[in-house]
């Protein structure tokens, strides 16, 4: 296997963009790619998106990405994976260059959500979850992982005001990501006094509807050398795994156990272990989801992450500052493009290239999780700079 | 969910049936053509116990389109006896009584309707056990 090199990322403004096209989505981020790449041409190219059929009518993104990228005639392939599609299309991107297939691959992740209303975002999303006998039932997203959260609570005594500040750390992120969707800073009693949306979560409990992309370029380590006029950022593990489609159908409701296999791959691979990563990108689209995460990919025992974002842990200036762009809560969460933007804030850092006030000190190795549905799938990376 | 898909036939809805793998002894519901504790294709047939309990719940406020009427509702995980857990309904229960491992009992019940007009779709929901 080659080794592999992020040497271009790009990603744009992100929140209600009601003047552009699913199309121009897909475009401004991967020019900005390749701006900040300095070449313009990539040998084949992947692309992210959970639904771009269900909120813009619009299939086959593969060649419409392609095609006003100007990239034609290169290859191009759309991936799926729920709300890990973007980083699942970084996965795959990552072993076309690995495997000696192409040298120069680019991945795009893209969402564009605020074409239709709210019952229409609604019902998209939860093709994610198991039609036939979760949605069928009247569940929606928020109410599933809000069944996670009240287990959570009940067996591990994590409280109201733990899950509060997963959102207030994520907020104060955000407000200094000029990318971000909600950029102001919220309160523990603003986040428990919002509208409920599913017990225990309210509204600001939940990562917002956003219209967004994110572009990675990746390259093999020799031609990287040649070409990147950059700090060097490799990736040096991957891992992806499912678990049952079905919330119900998991022994443990409030563990992640796709992420845990998906991390125990990309930590083999990577030859490292949690205590060597300086900083961490996951999968808030929901406040108890962090929670859950940072204790699934073995930052945190079983049961400990609340009060271990309670006691400062996760801050930006904690010993594992998690969600320095403001995660999907602030940042937004267009599904598909969520994943492909972890990897392009994993480079930033790196590369010391984050806005004042979220530059995380000594970023020389960060972890990426990025998760579809109630958890059915994840997607892990870690990269280090060189 | 549109009605050709609700027509199909899905005897595991109204008559809780579920299978039972030769080889583990698992039950499984919703049936499967493979077991996935230990891959074995042979199965008996069984049906779903339907007493169980409450693993964990949350009320729904903001529904579906097709469950705005209902809204807001209880939604739970219940693990009935003999080891299936399934995700439905908790009907008939007020939201003060609700509490994790609240002993319930599934019943037959209508699920949603297809706008004002349109086909009542049943299945199952779980009530408070007396």
């Amino acid at each position: 296997m080659r080794d592999v090199a992020v040497i271009g990322i790009g990603m744009n403004k992100w929140g209600e963009l009601w003047d552009k096209s699913i199309r121009d989505l897909v475009a401004e981020s991967a020019l900005l790619a390749l701006d900040d790449a300095g070449i313009d041409k990539v040998d084949s190219m992947y692309i992210g998106t959970m639904s771009s059929g269900l909120f813009t009518d619009q299939e086959h993104l593969a060649s419409i990405g392609a095609d006003y990228s100007a990239l034609c005639p290169i290859p191009c392939t759309r991936v799926e994976s729920a709300c890990a599609s973007g980083g699942l299309a970084v996965r795959m991107g990552f072993m076309d260059v690995a495997s000696g297939m192409s040298d120069i691959v680019m991945a795009v992740g893209v969402e564009k959500m605020t074409d239709v209303d709210g019952n229409g975002a609604t019902f998209a999303l939860a093709t994610a979850a198991d039609q036939e006998y979760e949605v069928f039932n009247g569940v929606t997203f928020p109410g599933l992982y809000a069944m996670m959260a009240n287990h959570h609570m009940y067996k591990h005594g994590t409280t109201r005001d733990q899950l509060a500040q997963v959102a207030v750390k994520n907020h104060r992120n955000g407000k200094k990501n000029p990318l971000a969707q909600f950029r102001m800073e919220i309160t523990i009693d603003q986040v428990k006094n919002a509208v409920m949306i599913a017990d225990p979560l309210t509204i600001l409990d939940c990562s917002p509807i956003t219209d967004g992309s994110a572009a990675v370029i990746l390259c093999s380590m020799d031609k990287a050398k040649e070409l990147c006029k950059k700090r060097i950022v490799k990736i040096i593990g991957s891992g992806s795994a499912t678990d049952t489609i079905q919330l119900a159908q998991r022994e443990d409701i409030s563990f992640i156990k796709s992420t845990a296999v998906a991390a125990k791959k990309a930590f083999e691979m990577a030859g490292k272990k949690p205590s060597d990563i300086d900083f961490i990108e996951v999968h808030d689209c929901f406040t108890i989801a962090e929670i859950m995460t940072i204790e699934a990919l073995g930052f945190v025992e079983k049961g400990k992450g609340g009060p271990a974002t309670a006691d400062g842990l996760t801050a930006i200036d904690g010993k594992l500052p998690v969600n320095s762009s403001g995660g999907l809560k602030s940042k937004g969460h267009p599904v598909g493009a969520t994943g492909t933007a972890q990897i392009v804030e994993l480079t930033k850092q790196i590369r010391g290239e984050a806005d004042k006030g979220r530059q995380v000190k000594n970023a020389n190795l960060g972890l990426a999780q990025n998760m579809g549905g109630s958890g059915a799938s994840s997607v892990v990376h870690i990269l280090e700079g060189m | 969910m549109s009605s050709p898909k609700y027509w199909r036939e899905m005897p595991q809805r109204y008559r809780l049936e579920a299978i039972k793998c030769k080889k583990c002894g698992k039950v499984l519901f919703p049936p499967r053509l493979v077991c996935p504790a230990c891959q074995s294709r042979e199965f008996e047939q069984t049906r779903i116990n339907n007493t169980g309990k409450i693993e964990t719940y949350t009320v729904i406020r903001v529904a579906p389109s097709t469950f705005v009427d209902q809204a807001p509702y209880i939604v739970a995980i219940v693990n009935l006896e003999g080891g299936v857990k399934i995700l439905c309904q908790v009907a008939d229960c007020e939201l003060n009584e609700l509490k994790i491992g609240m002993p319930v009992n599934l019943e037959f019940r209508k699920i949603q309707q297809e706008g004002e007009d349109g086909i009542i779709c049943y299945g199952y929901k779980c009530v408070p056990k007396l």
